[in-house]
């Protein structure tokens, strides 16, 4: 009987969890930045994007030469490795930029959040803003918030944009295939607004979910050290699968052909 | 000084995103070339068959690219393929007789269009048509090998018969 308690309390725990989580976000969209709290947005722009740009970069670049040797090695069996800049650029502008920048920025920025706002928590400086009357929602969640919704889609154009570099390092430079082939058979497969804006759009998207999972987890955390940390591992796993299944749902709708 | 230090790096940030954005959209996507292509000239192409052509595919002259395809069409009336090239402002002296063929570039990677200068002192103007008696259709590999198999199966020229070894003659001789 009380197992079946247990499952019943924790299905109750999650819809209760979701509720709470879309109320924040509400609350903290609604909060209309004054002039300081923008001043407090880009200070958090700093922290979340600025600070991710050389792990984004990094990454990008490294995925971007490992599709040139992969794809290269392939296509070349088929002697069409003209079409190298092809699989490049699609792969990177559909689906490795988005997701592949919203997995690393869950993990490098989306954790720390969560860690912050919780250790805030534990620490009763949430509690003390609103004794003194400053609505900690406007205050601490909702610059976190939109700093993360507006960095992932800037990150994830860097991505891609490094990753075709990259691509281009290794078909082009290295493996010697025609540089004049790669780009003009890229030009004339990738079009902009069905292949890059829907990856822009996916990638603003994902960083909507990445933000809000990692802002809430952080501030419903249990205000104990242990669940500081359970709530950290919490946001990089729930963001990781969100970001991930909504992805095959995304892609379904942008270029799977359901239509 | 601590927060003008985060605001630089902000809008290193920003600008950053910005050039990828636009090095995207005008190296990766070609946005650019798009908006070029407007400003040339439209002609129509009618060919039998255009198996494997795709919008956007090259329009060359000598190996030479010169426009692209626009689009392709079935034309209700002549049941025929209109197939619209965008040919550069540049390119303004093909005579009205040139032909077009659906050429293949490496055997199994895409279809182009290449024209080929005829004799007529008149040019192509934007709007003209290029008739099916001056294109040539894209070759279907299924069409030329069962044509190659018919030929073979129905008119055995003597030649062949003497120089084919008993294998490949039982080949031709079944029923039908």
């Amino acid at each position: 009987m009380n197992v079946i308690q247990g499952w019943g309390a924790s299905v109750i725990e999650a819809v209760r969890g979701i509720g709470a989580a879309v109320l924040l976000v509400l609350r903290a969209f609604f909060a209309w930045p004054r002039v300081d709290g923008l001043r407090r947005f880009i200070y958090q722009m700093y922290r979340v994007g600025v600070l991710s740009i050389l792990i984004i970069s990094v990454s990008g670049l490294f995925i971007g030469l490992v599709l040139g040797l992969l794809g290269y090695s392939i296509l070349a069996s088929y002697g069409v490795e003209q079409k190298l800049g092809v699989l490049v650029a699609l792969s990177l502008v559909r689906e490795l930029g988005p997701v592949m920048t919203a997995l690393l920025f869950a993990g490098r920025a989306g954790s720390a959040l969560t860690a912050e706002i919780g250790l805030m928590k534990a620490t009763e400086q949430l509690a003390s803003m609103e004794m003194i009357g400053v609505d900690p929602v406007r205050y601490v969640v909702a610059p976190r918030l939109w700093a993360a919704i507006v960095s992932v889609p800037m990150l994830s154009l860097i991505f891609t944009a490094v990753g075709i570099l990259g691509g281009k390092l290794v078909g082009v430079d290295w493996l010697g295939v025609d540089a004049g082939g790669f780009w003009s058979n890229m030009q004339a497969s990738v079009r902009f607004w069905h292949d890059v804006g829907n990856g822009l759009l996916k990638s603003v998207v994902f960083g909507l979910v990445c933000a809000v999972i990692a802002v809430y987890q952080g501030y419903a955390c249990l205000p104990t050290s242990e669940g500081i940390a359970s709530a950290t591992t919490r946001t990089v796993v729930l963001s990781s699968l969100a970001v991930l299944g909504l992805d095959f749902v995304l892609t379904a709708v942008m270029f799977g052909g359901l239509r | 000084m601590k927060r003008a230090t985060a605001e630089l790096t902000v809008g290193v940030l920003v600008l950053l995103a910005g050039l990828a954005l636009l090095f995207l959209a005008l190296r990766v996507s070609g946005l650019l070339n798009e908006f070029q292509d407007e400003k040339g000239y439209t002609v129509t192409a009618y060919f039998q068959n255009v198996t494997g052509l795709n919008s956007r595919a090259k329009v060359t002259m000598s190996g030479v690219t010169i426009g692209q395809v626009e689009s392709i069409q079935l034309d209700p009336q002549r049941y025929d393929a209109a197939v619209k090239l965008n040919l550069y402002n540049n390119m303004r002296s093909i005579s009205k007789d040139a032909n077009a063929s659906i050429q293949t570039n490496g055997i199994l990677v895409e279809k182009y269009i290449a024209i080929s200068q005829g004799a007529d002192a008149e040019y192509l103007k934007n709007g003209d048509i290029i008739d099916i008696s001056q294109t040539q259709s894209s070759l279907v590999l299924e069409d030329l090998i069962s044509k190659f198999l018919f030929n073979k199966a129905t008119a055995p020229t003597p030649a062949a018969t003497t120089a084919a070894s008993p294998a490949p003659a039982s080949n031709t001789t079944p029923g039908f």
